[in-house]
């Protein structure tokens, strides 16, 4: 069965800045592959590719890119057009302006399934109310009417994820969804997802930054460092033996539920991110690596830890 | 909001309060008057009749405010010439340049947005940038001059379009598109600037992630926000309109108020002269305001909560 989503080394460019660098993954009907990594990674960069939605500037690149096996590299802007808030929806990283401040959220959500369903506008209003509520919105009806300044940023999130979901999307990309939510409205809305995935085969890239979210609710995980993908798993494998040293470091930066071990300090990994040109040779990790020597300066060789587990470093599994 | 509203009042009074004062100054200033409307064969004893009858001799501040008085009131006071009031004089006349005026704003919105839009879709392509050579040019060309040019094609070599007069609807198009060419580019400027700034937004890559239709996209989404401040300076530009009809009624032969204003500055018809200027400055003062009051309307942020 061919995969809801497939990327295959998938390589954005900004000019000069190589933002990802042959990214691959995929995700699965009812599955949720989160994608983790520090700040500035290109977990963003690799979301906006997939749904063409790429800043001014931003070039991609990759050797394939399908969505229920149908080549988007080849699709035409209205063609996409078809498929985003439709079949694929995507929810920003930056929910305080992503709603236009001079529309009614109410008008914001129904113009979706208006323009891809054909429904009423009274039927688009009782599905965005209804959607409202189940993202944890009270007064559903109130907040139809109001605009965007009117709302603080977690409705601002919420109506976000609600106006994703209006279409019955089969996948779902959403950038740190829950980050200005409080710990019960984000576990509402991971309950909400999670039974999408049930009942409708909803399949979900989580981007966020929280491995304790991870943890609750990937069937996988990629890791991205500098733009690559330098480490995917099924989740339990990941969180267990992690091989690639800074998948291993950023487990050690927090305290993982059940996994916790009082007798070591938690860690950080040294230095930051090195600005990745064109170029680029070997691995971008090895200025802050414990285990780097002169071979990872060459190109590095992916190794497989199993049929479903793969990383990016030269030392073997 | 009222309070908003009260300031913006306040300096609208201040505003006409000058430009009454600078009309009364402006009109005393180009010689005695006793002496132009007594004619120039009158004797001394005329003129002095004259000053007398019209209250000149009078202390020029007890004049001023005799006559700023009555304005305030509606009384603009009669005209020497016509020997009308000056209120019927103007009310007859309007019409016509407000015609003028709006057919004016109609055309430069009709073809400023739709050439503003496109610069901005088109961003950086050799269509942007001849947009704004043209646009350049066009704010650099003399209104009469243009007039000109036009009637003598349309009007003389092609003879589509009278070259004078308000007898049809089609009297208005060649003044029109004149006044036009004064906002065209001031007015293609901004929307091509408020467009490319929405099309970079953050909610308009929500828009396409909706996938919704182009046209949704640039004329719902983008061209609602980017039509704030082309509203207020649309507002701005009908009143320089209405402030360059006084050239292009006469270039035309209009009989609108800029023509009255032409004509009573020749016959040093100052009650007249004085209230075309009151008149054009106080509807100048009306339009800002109200596109303070249709930008509240377009940004739902400005309504107050
Ligand atoms: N519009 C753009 N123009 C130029 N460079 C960009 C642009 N957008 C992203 N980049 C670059 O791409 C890289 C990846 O950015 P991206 O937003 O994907 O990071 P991220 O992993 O989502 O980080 P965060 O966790 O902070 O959201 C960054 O180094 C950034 O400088
Ligand atoms: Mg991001």
């Amino acid at each position: 069965m061919t995969a809801l989503l497939e990327v295959d080394r998938l390589q954005v460019q900004f000019g000069a800045t190589a933002a990802v660098r042959g990214a691959s993954l995929s995700v699965a009907r009812g599955e949720t592959h989160c994608l983790v990594g520090e700040s500035g990674c290109g977990k963003s960069v690799t979301a906006l590719a997939v749904m063409n939605l790429l800043a001014r500037g931003g070039e991609r690149k990759a050797e394939r890119l399908a969505f229920e096996g149908e080549d988007l590299l080849k699709l035409s802007e209205r063609g996409m057009a078809r498929l985003r808030g439709n079949a694929m929806a995507m929810i920003f990283q930056e929910p305080m302006t992503s709603l236009n401040p001079a529309y009614t959220v109410g008008s914001q959500m129904t113009e979706v399934l208006r323009r891809h369903k054909g429904a009423s506008q009274r039927a688009a209003t009782d599905r965005a109310a209804d959607l409202l509520a189940r993202v944890g919105i009270t007064a559903p009806g109130l907040r139809l009417g109001q605009f965007p300044h009117q709302l603080s940023g977690g409705l601002r999130q919420r109506v976000m994820i609600a106006m994703a979901l209006m279409c019955e999307p089969k996948l779902l990309i959403a950038d740190e969804p829950t980050t200005a939510l409080d710990v019960t409205v984000q576990a509402q809305i991971l309950r909400l997802l999670a039974g999408l995935q049930r009942d409708l085969g909803l399949g979900l890239l989580l981007i966020t930054h929280d491995l304790g979210i991870v943890a609750r609710v990937a069937t996988r995980v990629s890791v991205m460092y500098a733009g690559e993908v330098v480490e995917s798993a099924p989740t339990a494998e990941l969180f267990a033996q992690p091989r690639h040293p800074y998948t291993q470091g950023l487990l050690r930066c927090v305290p993982v539920p059940g996994k916790i071990q009082r007798d070591q300090p938690l860690g950080a990994i040294r230095g930051t991110v090195p600005r990745v040109g064109h170029g680029f040779a070997g691995c971008a990790f090895r200025e802050r690596c414990d285990f780097a020597d002169e071979t990872c300066q060459r190109t590095i060789p992916r190794h497989s830890a199993g049929a479903t587990h793969d990383y990016l470093c030269r030392l073997p599994a | 909001m009222l309070r908003f509203l009260a300031r913006r009042l306040i300096v609208a009074l201040l505003v006409v309060a000058t430009v009454m004062t600078l009309a009364f100054i402006l009109t005393r200033l180009s010689g005695d008057l006793a002496v132009s409307i007594a004619g120039p064969s009158a004797t001394q004893a005329d003129v002095d009749a004259v000053r007398k009858a019209y209250g000149l001799d009078r202390p020029l501040l007890i004049q001023f405010f005799d006559w700023a008085g009555r304005a305030v009131t509606g009384d603009l006071g009669e005209s020497y010439f016509f020997k009308t009031r000056v209120a019927t004089l103007i009310g007859e006349r309007m019409p016509v340049t407000l015609t003028l005026g709006l057919t004016g704003l109609v055309i430069a919105l009709a073809v400023s947005l739709p050439l503003g839009i496109l610069a901005a879709v088109r961003e950086n392509t050799a269509f942007d940038r001849i947009v704004q050579v043209v646009a350049l040019l066009g704010q650099a060309m003399p209104s009469f001059w243009l007039g000109l040019l036009l009637m003598i094609l349309f009007g003389l070599k092609l003879g589509w379009l009278p070259i004078s007069g308000t007898d049809s609807w089609e009297s208005y198009i060649m003044p029109g598109v004149v006044l036009a060419f004064s906002a065209i580019p001031a007015l293609t400027r901004l929307t091509r600037a408020g467009m490319i700034q929405a099309m970079g937004s953050d909610y308009i890559r929500t828009a396409r992630a909706k996938g919704l239709s182009r046209a949704s996209i640039l004329l719902k989404h983008a061209l609602r926000n980017a039509a704030i401040p082309v509203v207020a300076i649309a507002a701005v530009q009908l009143g320089f309109m209405l402030g360059g009809s006084i050239v292009i009624e006469q270039v035309f032969a209009l009989h609108g108020v800029g023509f009255l204003a032409w004509e009573s500055i020749a016959k040093n018809d100052f009650p007249v002269v004085q209230s075309v200027v009151l008149v054009l400055a106080a509807i100048y003062v009306l339009l800002t305001m109200l596109a303070d009051l249709m930008n509240a309307v377009l940004d739902p942020r400005l309504r107050g909560a």
